[in-house]
């Protein structure tokens, strides 16, 4: 494609949009740009965007993916990418035309307020990211080389790690107890509530906690948990698990985020552009671009569509205009601190839980459905009964409410070193032939049995993975809670 | 907020930045290891002859999924729709199946198949066999209709064979050299032809050595052997099939199926048509033997031997059946016998497998299958059987 701009021309608009960044009152990182072909754009999708990544066979798979899935035209590749460290870096397509780049730019800078000021980026140090990625590439590949280990057991550690990635802490801005304390709380339970008839009640028996259990509380951080508490694990092996560890935990607020955020960096793109007072072939095209972006997509869900409506009616309440067509005047208060207020606040379930009202569900018709065997059925749609449910079902479908919680219970079960794992239900099943695999990862890392207890169908299920391979434990002991009691 | 820094687009880090290399030749790697652990499933389903080498197969891959604990498929999920999206509407398939940028990490769509050719199984599953060396078959490689295929240039020729481009060059390379060009009457530069510059195309005779293979498949129909064995012995006579046809150019299988009675059937027969009555198992190796000596002498082919049976044969004939096998072995490359039990079959039938170790011929091999687990296996073992008759006739 015939390249019709330069970097100055680049510099120039960028110029431009950063005044009226400014104007709008986003408060960005330092932002770089890199200019790239769509060869090195695939390559980055599949190493999440980073410059440098350690490798694994995963990456060259979603790599071969992107790439027949672009060239087969089922999908195009983004205009950028831009990258969560300050100062923010952002990729820019070679092949795209100046009036892309130009929507892109104002995207980025929405993307990159966004990742400065959300909360739940708060403790991603963006600083370092960069060069974190770099230092765990290095790592890994000094281990992959490292005669008396070599890649094979490298990957036997990544590809089992990987598989529990997701299976952490996900309020990554909450700190998490230190174990002294988690002691502290256990002694402090244990005590019985004041009681203010403690002369007519009878003393409430005094236990006291067994505070060398493992874990004192049900631990989520699973790789976390097995790298200090595996005895038998080389430094190495545990390194590989911190080092995927802190991975998913520096990407784990953009999980949870991706609906405002992409709706954020689109709601933005939309205002700067409108405000730059664009030559008309510009301006046309740019609204070409912008309602594919922001299209809805039947049957799915695309979360710039989503974002960009519920960023929009938020403003447009607070700033108390109810016709969609009304553009809000700049100067109004009121909904431009709530969106600056709301996109520091929450993450998207919240965002979802407190924005989504039922006119808005309505207009975007949004429904829930379900998959048969056969065929895809819509269950519920949103109207004034049943709103509320499809908006529910939405929760537990966007973030890290996609991944089972999976609670390690008991590291000694039994005082036999055997690991208990609670999944805790929520009505929704855990897929079986997934669940096999993974607890045999689980197993492969903790090389002792390895218990999880679940639901199946309503009924209590214990699945085993030992040595002998996976099994399911028959619990002959009834419900405790009778639904009658 | 400082100025913000633009890096423009560089060639050679274009052309270095394929980093992904590495990852992807390893996925690559995993995706065959996948394919030759499912090897089993895929050939039970194929049919053995008539199959183009073009012939794409698809094949169901489990070793690259990557797993995590996930929420099975039945969980609720949330869409858009158009606006009069009603309750009960079946959405189509295709749309609930890929919901465009769907929110979180639900995991995507993994591709369970992939599809690649005949040949490209065949070689991925034998790539890991050593295969025995063809040395020896020489003997029985035979000289076919040789073809013409050209071979270099000559100064000397036919005139049919001469090469009009390379001549011409070689005439404008002598020019070349000829600082001077001689001048003509006419005033032109006139610079003709030499003999030398002519060049013509030496076709010489090929002389291709044709070798020669037949798979003689042998089965026992008789009543005891239902579909489950059938299938069975289907995956190992196709792996031999295709095993051969690596090594052979000219490949031919002939089916034999026996009960009380041999006789030589089509592929379809073979393996659909049931039988019944009682076993005389040597009635299929003389007939395989009668076979070789009127279509396959030994001296001209390559002759692969494999007996499937359920080992239930009447036992009077186990003397002549002993006789049949050893002489079978003799005019054989490699000549094998499965028996197929398969597990809770209720077939606690004789077993000939003690039978058949009298044979102490190295290229004869007696194997049991219990389930489709063990076909791979005991191929090797049977392939190992054919070395081992090198080794023997080679010391």
């Amino acid at each position: 494609m015939a390249r019709s701009w330069t970097i100055q021309d680049l510099e120039y608009w960028d110029a431009r949009i950063q005044e009226k960044v400014r104007e709008f009152g986003l408060e960005c990182f330092p932002q770089e740009f890199e200019v790239c072909d769509h060869e090195q754009m695939l390559g980055y999708m599949a190493y999440h965007g980073m410059p440098a990544h350690y490798p694994h066979w995963s990456f060259g798979k979603a790599y071969e993916k992107l790439k027949t899935l672009y060239s087969y035209g089922v999908s195009g590749l983004p205009y950028e990418m831009v990258i969560n460290a300050a100062p923010s870096l952002a990729y820019l397509m070679r092949e795209n035309s100046l009036c892309l780049q130009i929507l892109t730019i104002a995207h980025v800078y929405g993307h990159n307020d966004f990742f400065r000021n959300n909360f739940t980026f708060r403790n991603t140090r963006p600083e370092l990211a960069i060069a974190h990625f770099k230092l765990r590439a290095d790592r890994v590949r000094r281990y992959a080389e490292d005669p008396s280990i070599g890649l094979q057991r490298v990957e036997e550690i990544l590809d089992a790690a990987h598989a529990l990635s997701l299976q952490c802490r996900r309020d990554t801005a909450i700190r998490k107890l230190l174990r002294t304390e988690q002691q502290e709380r256990a002694l402090a339970d244990a005590m019985p509530p004041r009681d203010p008839y403690a002369g007519i009640h009878k003393p409430r028996e005094y236990r006291t906690p067994d505070l060398n259990k493992l874990p004192l509380e049900p631990e989520e951080d699973m790789l976390l948990f097995i790298a200090e508490n595996q005895p038998y694990l080389s430094e190495w092996q545990k390194d590989l698990l911190r080092i995927v560890h802190d991975e998913s935990q520096y990407f784990i607020p953009q999980i949870e985020t991706k609906i405002m955020n992409e709706g954020w960096a689109s709601y933005w793109h939309h205002q700067i552009m409108n405000s730059l007072d664009l030559p008309e072939d510009l301006h046309l095209e740019f609204l070409v671009h912008h309602n594919q972006v922001v299209r809805p997509h039947p049957g799915g869900l695309n979360p710039y569509y989503l974002g960009f409506k519920l960023w929009e009616d938020i403003r447009r309440r607070h700033d108390g205009v109810q016709s969609p067509d009304a553009v809000p005047s700049p100067g109004a208060a009121g909904g431009r601190e709530k969106i600056f207020e709301v996109r520091e606040t929450d993450r998207d379930v919240s965002f979802l839980r407190r924005f989504l009202t039922e006119p808005m569900m309505r207009e975007m018709d949004l429904f829930e459905y379900r998959r048969e065997p056969d065929q895809t059925v819509i269950t519920q749609v949103s109207d004034a009964d049943h709103w509320e449910a499809v908006r529910d079902s939405l929760l537990r479908n966007v973030g890290m409410a996609t991944v089972p919680v999976i609670r390690i219970v008991d590291a000694d079960f039994c005082h036999n070193r055997v690991l208990l794992l609670r999944h805790e239900h929520d009505g929704r099943d855990l897929q079986r032939e997934y669940l096999e695999k993974t607890l045999g990862y689980v197993h492969r890392l903790w090389d002792r049995q390895v218990l999880l207890e679940t639901t199946v169908s309503g009924k209590k299920v214990t699945f085993s993975f030992d040595n002998g391979g996976f099994g399911e434990i028959r619990t002959e002991q009834p419900e405790r809670r009778h639904p009658q009691d | 907020m400082t100025e913000s820094v633009f890096r423009s687009y560089s060639e050679s880090d274009a052309l270095r930045s394929d980093r992904s290399a590495g990852d992807r030749l390893r996925h690559r790697q995993k995706v065959r290891e996948a394919i030759r652990e499912n090897v089993v499933d895929i050939v039970a389903e194929e049919s053995i002859i008539g199959q183009s080498r073009d012939k794409i197969i698809k094949v169901p891959i489990r070793g690259v999924r990557e797993y995590h604990f996930i929420f099975g498929d039945d969980s609720p999920r949330v869409g858009s729709g158009p606006g009069d999206s009603q309750p009960g509407q079946v959405i189509d398939k295709t749309e609930g199946a890929q919901p465009g940028g769907k929110a979180g990490n639900q995991p995507g769509v993994d591709y369970y198949e992939t599809e690649i050719t005949l040949e490209e199984l065949v070689d991925i599953m034998f790539e890991d066999l050593d295969l025995p060396d063809m040395e020896r078959k020489k003997l029985r490689e035979v000289p076919v209709e040789s073809m013409r295929k050209r071979k270099g240039f000559r100064r000397v020729g036919v005139r049919a064979h001469l090469d009009k481009k390379r001549t011409a060059m070689a005439r404008m390379r002598r020019k070349q050299a000829a600082r001077t060009p001689p001048v003509s009457e006419l005033g032109l530069a006139r610079f003709p032809f030499h003999r030398d510059d002519l060049k013509y195309r030496h076709i010489v005779r090929d002389l291709r050595f044709q070798s020669n293979a037949v798979v003689l498949c042998i089965m026992d129909t008789s009543g005891s052997m239902d579909t489950m064995k059938k299938y069975l012995a289907r995956s190992f006579f196709f792996l031999l099939y295709q095993f051969v046809r690596t090594r052979y150019n000219n490949v031919q299988v002939v089916f034999i199926a026996h009960d009380a009675q041999a006789r030589e059937v089509s592929e379809e027969e073979f393996f659909t048509k049931g039988g019944s009555g009682g076993t005389i198992i040597s009635s299929g190796y003389l007939k395989a033997l009668e076979i070789i000596k009127e279509r396959f002498h030994p001296s001209l082919w390559n002759v692969y031997a494999f007996h499937c049976s359920d080992g239930d044969n009447w036992t009077q004939d186990n003397p002549a059946a002993l006789r049949a096998a050893r002489e079978l072995a003799e005019v054989c490359n490699l000549f094998g016998y499965g028996e197929i039990k398969p597990l809770n079959s209720g077939s606690y039938g004789d077993s000939l497998l003690e039978l058949f170790e009298k044979i102490e011929a190295a290229n004869f091999h007696a194997l049991m299958i219990e389930n489709k687990e063990d076909i791979w296996p005991s191929f090797k073992q049977l392939l190992l059987r054919e070395r081992a008759g090198e080794m023997a006739d080679y010391p």
